[in-house]
């Protein structure tokens, strides 16, 4: 487990990796990836045991979840490479019964968190100790299965599942408050019987404070992380395009060189 | 078949210890006992199927065998993404029960029957679809489902009572032999056929299908088809994707040549109004006057 002070080397190089992977396969989502980089980093570098699942609910930025995986020693560098290419594992979205720590194949929203509270009962009951962490997406809080699942987590007290909400502001075609707003976000979940912690999504030090927070929860913990999509990626961050749009060279260039170290 | 369904679950909960059973909020005055003996392997998920069976994928990919249970329609076309990704394309074992897959909620209406069941179940990756016929296939699929490592959809309906032996629960069964005509359908519509007055019954050459998809089709079927030809299929569900759409292909390439080929299926709500199952099954001309006329024209 990796202590706060390494973890920001590490979230450069996992984000140097996926850009590579995005930009040599000229593949759009970037954003989603860059949104979460520092919630998938820290879960994995500085939270989760060996045996605890994570299910990745926003598929689409399955490129930083390989990268982590490979920055784990999980995946391969050589089949990292393989991304969006004919006879990948490595889709655009998370694959089928492939990769070890990715239990399930996601990209159709509003599944992940159900995914979640099923391993979450399993753990319960096969007293084991395990934590099942989920990151969903904020658009994919407009999907009714989410909150079937969410009624379902309080019914069964699912005090081993954590709930990360990559609280980025945007969906697929506008901004999350124009569409479905979700604020009040904090209250709807206190309201569903959620312990709810909201933090900087893209602050490391926030996340520790965070995983001190629910050492001793006894209800479901939901944290919302307010993130920004495209997150470093200048004149895209928090616009649409970040979403759909892949890299011309001077911008991976540039970001890469901001990267750099 | 409910009351056949819960002894089953409960004669073999301690035969197969990682069952978990899991209602979308059903089961009253059917599975109290159900209840009592799964103890905390028995979960009620709510009003929410969707869930339910997102819930099944993740236990059975944690090793335990889950059933989830409600009205047909509510646990096959509700959540039909969830077990295509979550379950059929991880092939967990997820044990699917429908109740009253056709016509079997009759005057409950429309949302409540299930006329593409087999069809949108038969589809899925490595999904298998079970119809029983008569009471004691209940227990014979249960055990079937347990020993299954894939998802399974149980069709739960009313169970027909031949008078002949009916042969164990397989993918295909030969009820009873006839001259006439061959009559091939699945599930306990076919036991309309009782009700025919009994030269033509004794006519009929009667062959059950159980399982779906279907992998393979007996010679003996085939050459009975050549010798009779003259073919019906009868089937309570949609004519697309059911019984007749699984078997045709069987049938031709196995070069089987009925001169005559009647499909007799679910039509749907062709005067709009509703009844009991029996009501809407002679409306489709599965029971009844017009199932009697069919089967005569077939034997002329």
């Amino acid at each position: 487990m990796s202590n706060v002070p390494e973890l920001p080397s590490i979230v450069k190089s996992i984000k140097k990796r996926f850009l590579k992977m995005y930009f040599n396969a000229k593949a759009g989502h970037i954003g989603s990836s860059l949104s979460c980089t520092e919630i998938l980093t820290f879960l994995k570098f500085s939270w989760m045991n060996e045996n605890d699942e994570l299910v990745l609910s926003k598929g689409h930025a399955a490129a930083v979840l390989y990268s982590v995986w490979a920055e784990a020693g999980i995946i391969s560098e050589e089949e990292i490479n393989t991304f969006y290419k004919n006879g990948t594992y490595l889709s655009a979205h998370p694959p089928v019964n492939k990769i070890k720590g990715i239990p399930f194949a996601t990209g159709s929203l509003g599944h992940g968190l159900g995914l979640a509270a099923g391993l979450a009962l399993a753990s319960k009951l096969k007293k084991d100790d395990r934590k099942i962490f989920c990151v969903t997406s904020d658009g994919e809080i407009n999907e009714g299965s989410t909150w079937e699942a969410v009624l379902f987590i309080k019914a069964q007290q699912l005090n081993n599942l954590i709930w990360i909400i990559d609280r980025n502001k945007l969906q697929g075609f506008g901004h999350t408050e124009s569409i479905m707003p979700l604020e009040p976000l904090n209250e709807k979940l206190l309201a569903f019987g959620f312990d709810v912690i909201r933090i900087n999504g893209h602050d490391i030090n926030d996340f520790q404070k965070a995983k001190n927070g629910c050492q001793n929860c006894n209800k479901p913990t939901v944290i919302i992380a307010d993130t920004n999509k495209g997150n470093g990626w200048e004149g895209m961050q928090d616009k649409l395009e970040c979403h759909y749009l892949p890299m011309n060279l001077a911008q991976y260039e540039a970001m890469m060189l901001e990267l750099a170290d | 078949m409910r009351k056949e369904f819960a002894k089953g679950l409960i004669d073999n909960f301690s035969l197969y210890p990682k069952q978990v059973f899991i209602t979308g909020d059903l089961g009253f005055m059917a599975l109290e006992e159900v209840r009592n003996v799964f103890a905390d392997r028995f979960i009620n998920a709510g009003v929410a199927e969707q869930n339910m069976v997102t819930i099944a994928a993740s236990l059975a990919y944690e090793g335990f065998i889950p059933w989830v249970y409600s009205i047909s329609p509510f646990v096959t076309l509700r959540p039909y993404e969830q077990l295509r990704n979550d379950v059929c394309l991880h092939n967990l074992p997820v044990k699917v029960v429908g109740n009253g897959g056709g016509y079997g909620y009759g005057i409950m209406g429309s949302t409540h029957h299930n006329n593409e069941d087999i069809g949108a179940m038969r589809i899925l990756p490595n999904m298998k679809v079970l119809v029983p016929l008569v009471p004691t296939d209940v227990n014979e699929a249960i055990i079937w489902m347990l020993n299954n490592p894939q998802p399974n959809y149980l069709r739960l309906n009313l169970a027909a009572n031949f008078k002949e032996h009916v042969p164990p629960f397989a993918q295909w069964r030969k009820i009873k032999s006839g001259s006439g005509a061959v009559v091939i359908g699945t599930g306990p519509v076919l036991g309309n056929l009782l009700e025919l007055p009994d030269e033509i019954y004794q006519k009929l050459e009667i062959w059950a299908v159980s399982i779906f998809p279907i992998e393979d089709i007996p010679v003996e079927l085939i050459n009975r088809v050549n010798q009779c030809k003259r073919v019906l299929t009868m089937e309570e569900h949609s004519g697309n994707g059911g019984l007749n759409e699984a078997i045709a292909p069987f049938l031709l390439r196995n070069q089987a040549s009925p001169s005559k080929y009647i499909n007799i299926f679910s039509k749907g709500y062709p005067s709009g109004k509703y009844g009991d199952q029996s009501w809407h099954q002679e409306e489709s001309g599965l029971k009844g006057d017009s199932l009697l006329n069919t089967i005569q024209d077939l034997l002329k």
